[in-house]
């Protein structure tokens, strides 16, 4: 970015600097003043800024502010439970749904020739159908918004008769079902991306297809895709939020039930602690993404150093202690 | 499946409010992303700063807080955003122009929520424009307006079209909250009315909701994959 922006226009001389320095002030006046008028004036006006409303969530004097407290940890504890094993069996299901079509995808292409003919045409059916039921697996619920999959995760399971107790469960199956498609998708599409010697290396060492998938494409895979799948982390965290709609008690339904129960309301307040706290923790994990992204993207400038012919002690040693990827 | 048939209506105008709302809101945050955009690349640093926050601020909340904050928030600032009931539009959109105004808090809370991701699906399309570009056309005395203008910004739109695809998508994809907000007769808040109210079989209205949103969202899909392999096949 600092690259580009730096070639865009010239090094501003002592005209373009006062230019920008009179813009610089003409903008801050101007966003006070909206912000003035348009927020704090009818906020003010409302009687949004007194301590009875903000009292119970900043003032660690005010009789309620330990309890409310109480119920936004419950909440942001539920919030995490939820969201951390969602991310796990996505992660998990997801591996699984790309290692499967990219078998899927090279049996397809296996003609059985060794067989008798009716078998073989069999078998050649039922793998390009799975294949094709993969495929669409994975369009249907790629396409579907979560909030519908989870909305209707959790009336349809009770109705078919399948009761998991609690609304947890709804919600985690809801998320990965929808996250485990686009991990699926994310290694795939990494694994598909990788140069085609590898597998061909693979395959020429004796290794079967699936060990070729699991030795070989997923690791490096998983590697190039690491900063995609940590904010796909913010995604599956932000989308927790969803649960409200089943009434799984995380942190939003808690401050809607904290709001109701006060005798001042408010939501605004309420609403704005809860969203500082979620914008902080998900800035930090888009921060390691780019940081990750950074680290390899440095790792990959040395690949095309020569590689000596036996690792010297020193390197195995530098490479152990994290210091070069 | 025979809800599917005796409740057709419902699915259709759904559909259609839905898709009014897509369209609604995925024009206010192409126009949010571009103003957000121009800020974060402009000389001035205030300006952005402000670009740099409405980003951070709106990729790392929840939809489902933006659509709080749109639905409880602006009632109490005492706005029921009565600046989107655009004489005219207002009669193409019936939705635009009524008093009860969960609609348009609806395309608000979309239209930003949406505008950040916008803003950053362009701004990487600006990034990918190699330095030197910029460089030759500033050799030749473009100004910064020109620049942006004739050489930076076409490229830019080609390599940020993809990106903007897949946000344009997320987009109709969470518009599905908006039921949940108070929106009466979308996609969701139909398929919840015939569950709940009317008792209709669960998996039937699923699969009505479904075709509906896949109905946007999958030629979409496929389109962006076209584009995208052409590229790479071009490259």
């Amino acid at each position: 970015m600092k690259d580009q922006q730096t070639v865009l226009y010239d090094a501003p001389g002592p005209r373009a600097r006062r230019i920008t320095l009179i813009g610089s002030i003409v903008a801050v006046l101007l966003i006070i003043a909206g912000g003035y008028f348009l927020i704090y004036k009818p906020l003010d006006d409302k009687g949004q800024f007194s301590m009875d409303l903000w009292g119970p969530l900043i003032d660690p004097n005010n009789e309620v502010f330990p309890l409310v407290w109480e119920r936004l940890g419950e909440g942001f504890k539920a919030t995490l439970i939820a969201a951390a094993l969602a991310i796990v069996s996505s992660l998990v299901m997801g591996t699984a749904l790309a290692v499967l079509r990219i078998q899927l995808k090279s049996l397809v292409k296996r003609r059985y020739e060794d067989l008798a003919t009716p078998l073989a045409y069999l078998l050649r059916g039922l793998n390009w159908f799975l294949s094709a039921v993969s495929r669409i697996f994975v369009e249907i619920f790629r396409g579907l918004p979560v909030v519908i999959t989870i909305f209707f995760v959790a009336s349809a399971l009770p109705d078919l008769g399948v009761d998991l107790g609690d609304i947890l469960w709804y919600l985690v199956i809801g998320l990965t079902l929808y996250n485990m498609v686009v991990i699926g998708e994310i290694l795939r599409s990494g694994m598909e991306g990788l140069p085609g010697g590898q597998r061909e290396a693979a395959e020429a060492m004796g290794l079967s297809p699936f060990q070729t998938t699991r030795m070989i494409l997923l690791p490096q895979a998983f590697r190039i895709m690491l900063p995609a799948l940590i904010s796909q982390l913010v995604v599956v965290l932000k989308d927790t939020s969803l649960g409200f709609i089943i009434s799984y008690e995380e942190v939003l339904k808690v401050s809607t039930q904290i709001i109701q129960a006060l005798d001042d309301p408010n939501p605004i307040q309420t609403y704005t602690v809860v969203g500082t706290i979620y914008i902080l923790v998900n800035y930090a994990l888009s921060k390691l993404a780019e940081y990750v992204q950074r680290r390899l993207a440095r790792g990959r400038k040395t690949r095309g150093l020569p590689i000596p012919e036996k690792p010297s002690a020193a390197l195995i040693a530098e490479v152990e202690a994290g210091g070069r990827l | 499946m025979s809800v599917l048939v005796d409740h057709f209506d419902v699915f259709a105008s759904g559909f259609w409010l839905t898709f009014q709302l897509c369209l609604l809101s995925a024009v206010g945050a192409l126009l949010m992303g571009t103003l957000g955009a121009v800020m974060r690349i402009s000389p001035v640093p205030p300006l952005r700063w402000v670009g740099t926050a409405y980003v951070t601020v709106f990729r790392n909340c929840p939809l489902t807080i933006v659509f709080f904050f749109a639905a409880f928030g602006l009632p109490s600032l005492g706005s029921n955003a009565d600046f989107l009931k655009i004489p005219g539009l207002d009669s193409l959109f019936t939705r635009l122009g009524i008093d009860l105004p969960y609609f348009r808090f609806g395309i608000i809370a979309l239209s930003l929520y949406t505008g950040a991701f916008v803003c950053e699906a362009i701004r990487s399309g600006i990034n990918a424009v190699s330095p030197g570009q910029a460089e030759a056309a500033r050799a030749i005395g473009l100004t910064f307006t020109q620049n942006l203008r004739f050489v930076v910004l076409p490229q830019a739109w080609k390599a940020a079209i993809v990106p903007l695809g897949s946000v344009i998508i997320a987009m109709i994809k969470n518009s599905a909250l908006a039921g949940f907000f108070g929106v009466v007769g979308d996609l969701s808040n139909g398929a919840q009315n015939l569950t709940s109210a009317l008792g209709e079989p669960i998996i039937p209205v699923f699969v009505g909701v479904s075709i509906g949103f896949l109905i946007m969202t999958a030629p979409l899909g496929l389109l962006l994959d076209r584009i995208e392999r052409r590229r790479t096949v071009a490259r």
